[in-house]
């Protein structure tokens, strides 16, 4: 129904227009119906499992990677002005504050939200979403708002969980060359680590697990009929989920430094 | 209307009228002026080349496609002034089978049927549940299918499937979307007895969509044939047979 208001000019700024219009609307069917029940725990709960914890291992090898790697590059540097013992803290900065949550979101860009576009595009070609509505459920309550709401709910844990682990990595990477006892290199990282950098890294979280759930179900629950259809949806996705993360990392700094928690 | 009668169906009452239905896509007018009565107890067939509308119909008549003018109203109520909670409520008396069978990919056959009970199947007991997934899946023949993915069934299975998950809630009106088509003949005539028996067991009105003339045969009480965005013409099925009129004619004598 929604299609044949839109895609009716070519010029790429009326369809960019015509995009945001349509997220915009459907994130504010979200709110309206997303928080009026009937509740969908059992689907909610179900979704949390799917994205937290088949997601885990990825982003947690992604993580270890990240952090060992980091921490292996920045020696040298740190090395040249004497400044070694100031290794776990920057490592801990940069992961808390940035590369932690962005490099999380962007594999659930891509892991999460091309599923979640694939999966929502296919059941509309195949009629599935049509199936749900005449069988009395609402099919955005059931699929959309659930899964937004799990992606919303997930990535900060996700995003915690990753930073653990490459803080761990980082730890091995001190100890390369370094001895140094998990304890001290812990008591290093706390100790330099204060609220206004954590704070506004972790909020940040949310909103860019609610921006992949919420592209990621736009673009499959009106993905266009034919097969087709489900990869751009599943593509497209994954494509500006991606760009909004880094979007709203931008509006984030921009906010924690107007507030001052910089 | 072309000159057939339409024979006296109006024994008991209309469960779901269209008046002056009229639906577009962009410039593609889809209906233009159509007018049915469903009555109950009644099998409606309604015949209807490829791309005539047919499932557009079907669709308008459960609000999933809103229409652009005119009246559909079903158990004396307009759909489209319907909220959420009253539309919910007349969709859970109307059973839909779909064209492509629509099944829920990533459940099982037996999750698939289990979906509509659990929601609407107020304190149903699992007992309760389970007998009754199982008796629909043996009026279509595939209790063995129960613990099934729908990928590992073949068409004509899914849309036995289908059927079963419509029939579960027993519902006073089913609208099949092409029953038969894509099953073999023998499943084919299989499923078209079994539509006759649903309405002899449950006293249902059905709607059916179909180009299988053995199906119409069996099934239908009166037959409608929808061209050119309207009702063409209407009848029994001996009536229809024997029209000479250029729409209504090859579909009966395609061979
Ligand atoms: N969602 C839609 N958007 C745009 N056009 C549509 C849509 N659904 C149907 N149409 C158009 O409406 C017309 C009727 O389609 P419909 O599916 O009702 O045909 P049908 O009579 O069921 O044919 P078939 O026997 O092949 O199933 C077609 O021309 C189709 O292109
Ligand atoms: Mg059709």
């Amino acid at each position: 129904m929604l299609k044949t208001m839109s895609s009716g000019s070519k010029q790429p700024i009326f369809r960019f227009l015509d995009e945001v219009g349509r997220i915009s609307s459907f994130t504010g069917r979200f709110f309206a119906e997303g928080f009026r029940p009937r509740y969908e725990w059992a689907e909610l709960l179900r979704q949390c499992y799917v994205i937290g914890y088949r997601t885990l291992p990825l982003v947690g090898i992604t993580a270890f990677i990240m952090g060992l790697v980091l921490t292996v590059q920045s020696r040298p540097t740190l090395e040249e002005f004497g400044a070694e013992s100031y290794l776990p803290s920057m490592v801990a900065l940069s992961v808390i504050r940035e590369i932690g949550p962005v490099i999380t979101a962007l594999i659930c860009a891509g892991k999460v939200g091309s599923s979640i576009g694939a999966e929502l595009g296919s059941m509309r070609v195949t009629e599935q979403i049509d199936a749900m509505e005449v069988s009395g459920t609402n099919p955005f309550k059931f699929l959309v708002v659930t899964r937004v709401m799990a992606c919303t709910l997930m990535l900060p844990v996700l995003v915690v969980v990753a930073d653990f682990i490459s803080l761990y990595a980082s730890y091995v990477g001190v100890n390369i060359k370094d001895v140094v006892s998990l304890e001290l290199y812990y008591n290093n990282v706390f100790n330099s680590l204060v609220y206004g950098d954590v704070l506004p890294a972790f909020v940040k979280t949310y909103f860019f697990g609610f921006a992949i759930g919420i592209v990621g179900c736009f673009k499959g629950y009106h993905s266009d009929k034919g097969t087709e259809g489900v990869g751009i949806a599943a593509n497209s996705a994954v494509v500006v989920s991606s760009l909004l993360v880094f979007i709203i990392d931008l509006v984030a700094v921009q906010i924690a430094d107007i507030l001052g928690l910089t | 209307m072309t000159g057939i009668q339409p024979i006296d169906h109006s024994a008991g009452p209309v469960v779901i009228r269209t008046h002056d239905l009229y639906k577009s896509f962009g410039k593609n007018t889809v209906l233009r002026g159509f007018n049915l009565e469903l009555h109950k107890g009644e099998n409606l067939v309604v015949l209807g080349k490829s791309g005539s509308g047919k499932s557009v119909l079907i669709k308008c008549i459960v609000g999933l496609i809103s229409i652009d003018s005119g009246s559909i109203t079903v158990f004396g109520k307009e759909v489209s002034e319907l909220d959420q909670a009253g539309l919910d409520a007349i969709r859970v008396k109307i059973g839909f089978l779909f064209q492509s069978s629509a099944l829920y990919d990533s459940m099982t056959v037996r999750e698939n049927l289990e979906f509509p009970l659990r929601r609407h199947g107020k304190g149903m007991s699992r007992e309760e549940i389970d007998r009754l997934v199982i008796e629909v899946l043996e009026s279509v023949g595939l209790r063995h299918a129960v613990d099934l993915m729908p990928s590992e069934l073949s068409g004509g299975m899914r849309k036995r499937i289908g059927l079963a998950r419509t029939l579960i809630l027993k519902p006073d009106i089913i609208l099949y979307d092409e029953p038969t088509t894509g099953l073999d003949p023998v499943t084919g005539r299989e499923i078209s007895k079994l539509i006759v028996d649903i309405r002899q067991q449950y006293g249902t009105s059905s709607i059916i969509i179909t180009h299988d003339m053995y199906c119409t045969r069996i099934v239908a009480d009166r037959i409608l044939v929808l061209s050119d965005g309207i009702c063409h013409a209407q009848g029994n099925y001996q009536a229809l047979s024997s029209s000479e009129d250029l729409v209504v004619h090859p579909f009966f004598h395609s061979i």
